[in-house]
């Protein structure tokens, strides 16, 4: 099955190790990755400023450069989410339904098309899972507390097949980070303020590493925690199922 | 005027209150979800609330046209303004006539909108606030914080010291039941004293002609049944086709809003007692605007229950204020551009975007991809500042082209690495104010990928 791997120009840049493991993971479930080098970004960050305008090049050459895999997979849900979402504003070419139609996130893949029953990792810590808002509410990968629905819970589902992980209950099981793209920067004081808030209450519950599917979630906790110098160690998702040591 | 951004940065530099703030209203959302959990069917009120919307939003001019003839049979009288000014001068010119001097009002967003209790006071008509939180809100000179909790920000210590100089209780006490009781008494007398009774209106049934108005003190109920004149203001979204519609609506709304089961009252007025007027007031200012732009006009579905607000991580750390509009929060952000792009442009930036406010909307108001799209428009009626446009253009382009993003990356990732911190930490930074950046790796994703393709 070969599987374009698609790779966040964030976690290019500075989280070379979350591509690593998503790579690894990917060719040890049998996928024949490739990984088209000329991909840079999604085109969230000026989308969400307003100015989606002005990404329709990055949109399409995107859309290109995965036209001959049969599925494109990432470790974000908040990028592959605004593909599926918000790349409606181009033309409509073959390339771009395709991208549309078969962009997954690396658990949402996992999950529903490899329908993983196994994952060779032990992780013996108490994991506290950050529910990240895009891949919660945009794209359903557990269920948001606001709604009375049975919703499958497929990253809990993943962490559950990793041995040892002990996953921790939060006081509020969903709430947002407070990174929201520029939004980190131009709210500077609310931004850090919620993660400030999100921390504590991991920490409050004894968590010892926090997870996440978005790394850019955890950018902004990790910075938080950093200046703050406590907090728990922070792991994407995608280096625990990989059976990556802490 | 400052930005939400400033005056949120304002309202957090006291965390122990925010942290006060942010839990009095995470416990309103928790009592939400307990309530709104009891239901089996609380997804299947949405979709029916969402789609009764729908077909009012659709058939608007109908649905006026058929209230305003059942209102006019019932003996009312039906006045329609277009904006905030005229409405003002049509609830004048009734109070003039009937010589009323002394108002009694329960809580109402719309006459918060059209400004209502300056207008009177101007004129020479005094107007009180019935509802508790409406009234403290009033002694102080402010305005709402909140659409169902307009005192939310304002702690029981300062009330007591508020009605210790307006109303003579006990200097120190602020006991709510003894605070309460305080203004109860307070209010008793402007009760019976008022010559009309203003109240906003939260459903208008187009079958009956009748308003339905639903508070949780009963003043609503005490202002009509008292004075000689009742007004009710009402926007022209508020109807339902039919009384047979208003059950998934009020089962949604207190539960929403509080996670009551329902409003103490749910108070149904069709007819002037006896001697006595009723007036509806319908009120446009810019609604009918709003419901011709496609994008946008889901927000007229709103019932204001202020579930957004409980559960917006970002209205919970910022305040109502910080919104400097009527309607704070998540909805006020998309209902406010609306009126004014250039004063609203930095609200549909006050979000992550996190999506809470969509799914916990009663009436499945899209309220975040609205705030998205607010984005969008106003970058292109030129609203958003140089700041953030400028950079991002240049990001941009670095994206749109490969071998620039990674030179400009190595470049960014050996600059930080070999920087002395004060200038990666600076006040131009805003992200390193109270953040560190990343740690900076050897290599990048596609460095390492090369390097063992080569291999
Ligand atoms: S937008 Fe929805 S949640 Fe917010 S006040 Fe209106 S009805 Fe309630």
């Amino acid at each position: 099955m070969r599987v374009g791997l698609f790779i966040p120009c964030y976690i290019d840049q500075f989280f070379p190790e979350v591509g690593i493991a998503t790579l690894q993971l990917l060719e040890k479930q049998g996928c024949e990755v490739v990984f088209p080098e000329k991909q840079t970004c999604c085109g969230q960050p000026m989308a969400n400023t307003g100015m989606e305008q002005e990404g329709k090049k990055i949109y399409a050459d995107l859309a290109e450069l995965f036209s001959d895999c049969k599925y494109i997979v990432g470790p974000s849900p908040s990028c592959v989410n605004h593909i599926r979402e918000h790349y409606d504003i181009i033309e409509q070419t073959e390339a771009i339904r395709h991208l549309r139609k078969n962009a997954y996130d690396l658990v949402e893949f996992l999950v529903d098309v490899l329908k993983i029953d196994h994952l060779d990792a032990s992780f013996p810590y108490k994991v506290g899972l950050h529910r990240s808002c895009h891949g919660l509410r945009g794209m359903h990968l557990s269920k948001p507390s606001e709604l009375m629905c049975d919703i499958p819970l497929k990253w809990e589902k993943v962490l559950g097949l990793v041995e040892g992980v002990e996953l921790a209950k939060l006081n509020r099981s969903d709430e947002c980070c407070g990174f929201g793209g520029t939004f980190a920067v131009a709210e500077e004081a609310v931004s850090v303020k919620m993660g400030k808030d999100r921390l504590a209450d991991h920490l409050a519950n004894g968590v010892e590493v926090l997870t996440s599917g978005d790394m850019s979630c955890l950018m902004h906790l990790q910075g938080i925690a950093g200046r703050q110098k406590s907090g728990p160690r922070i792991v994407h998702l995608a280096n625990i199922l990989n059976g990556d040591k802490l | 005027m400052s930005t939400h951004s400033e005056k949120a940065a304002a309202f957090i530099k006291d965390e122990a209150r925010t942290n006060w703030h942010d839990g009095a209203l995470w416990h309103v959302r928790e009592k939400r979800d307990a309530a709104a959990s009891l239901l089996p069917e609380w997804e299947l009120l949405r979709n029916t609330a969402s789609h009764i919307k729908d077909n009012v939003l659709a058939n608007l001019d109908d649905y006026l046209i058929q209230f305003e003839a059942e209102a006019k049979k019932n003996g009312v009288v039906v006045h329609w303004a277009k904006d905030g000014k005229e409405h003002n001068q049509i609830v004048g010119q009734i109070l003039q006539r009937s010589n009323a001097k002394k108002v009694v009002k329960s809580k109402s967003m719309l006459t918060e909108e059209c400004k209502l209790n300056d207008f009177l006071e101007e004129n020479d008509i005094e107007i009180i606030d019935t509802d508790l939180g409406e009234r403290i809100i009033q002694m102080r000179k402010e305005e709402p914080s909140h659409v169902v909790l307009p005192a939310i920000h304002i702690k029981k210590e300062e009330v007591g010291e508020l009605f210790h100089k307006e109303l003579g209780t006990e200097e120190g006490n602020s006991d709510p039941t003894y605070l309460t009781k305080a203004a109860r008494t307070h209010l008793r007398q402007r009760f019976f004293e008022a010559d009309a009774a203003i109240t906003g209106v939260n459903f208008g049934i187009a079958e009956t002609g009748g308003v339905v108005v639903c508070t949780n003190e009963g003043n609503a109920d005490m202002g009509c049944h008292s004075a000689a004149v009742q007004i009710h203001s009402m926007g022209i979204e508020k109807l339902l086709p039919k009384a047979e519609h208003l059950g998934v609506f009020t089962r949604l709304l207190a539960r929403s809003a509080t996670g009551q089961p329902t409003t103490i009252y749910t108070s149904h007025f069709q007819k002037p007692q006896k001697g006595k007027e009723m007036h509806i007031v319908i009120v446009d200012n810019g609604r009918s605007e709003q419901l011709g732009k496609e994008d946008f006009r889901n927000s007229l579905k709103c019932i204001r229950c202020g579930a957004c607000m409980n559960t917006c991580p970002i209205y919970r750390r910022s305040g109502g204020h910080s919104y400097h509009a009527t309607i704070p929060g998540p909805i006020g952000a998309i209902l406010s551009p609306n009126r004014d792009l250039k004063k609203y442009s930095d609200l549909p930036f006050a979000s992550t975007l996190c999506g809470s406010c969509s799914d916990v909307c009663p009436v499945k108001i899209d309220i975040h991809e609205q705030l998205y799209k607010w984005r969008q428009e106003i970058y292109k009626h030129h609203e958003l500042p140089k700041s953030k446009s400028i950079p991002l253009r240049i990001t941009g382009k670095i994206f749109e082209n490969p071998s620039i993003f990674n030179s400009v990356g190595k470049i960014a990732r050996s600059s930080l690495k070999h920087l002395p911190r004060f200038m990666v930490y600076n006040n131009l930074n805003g992200w390193g104010k109270q953040r560190e950046l990343p740690e900076v790796p050897e290599y990048s994703f596609k460095e390492w990928y090369k390097k063992q393709k080569d291999e």
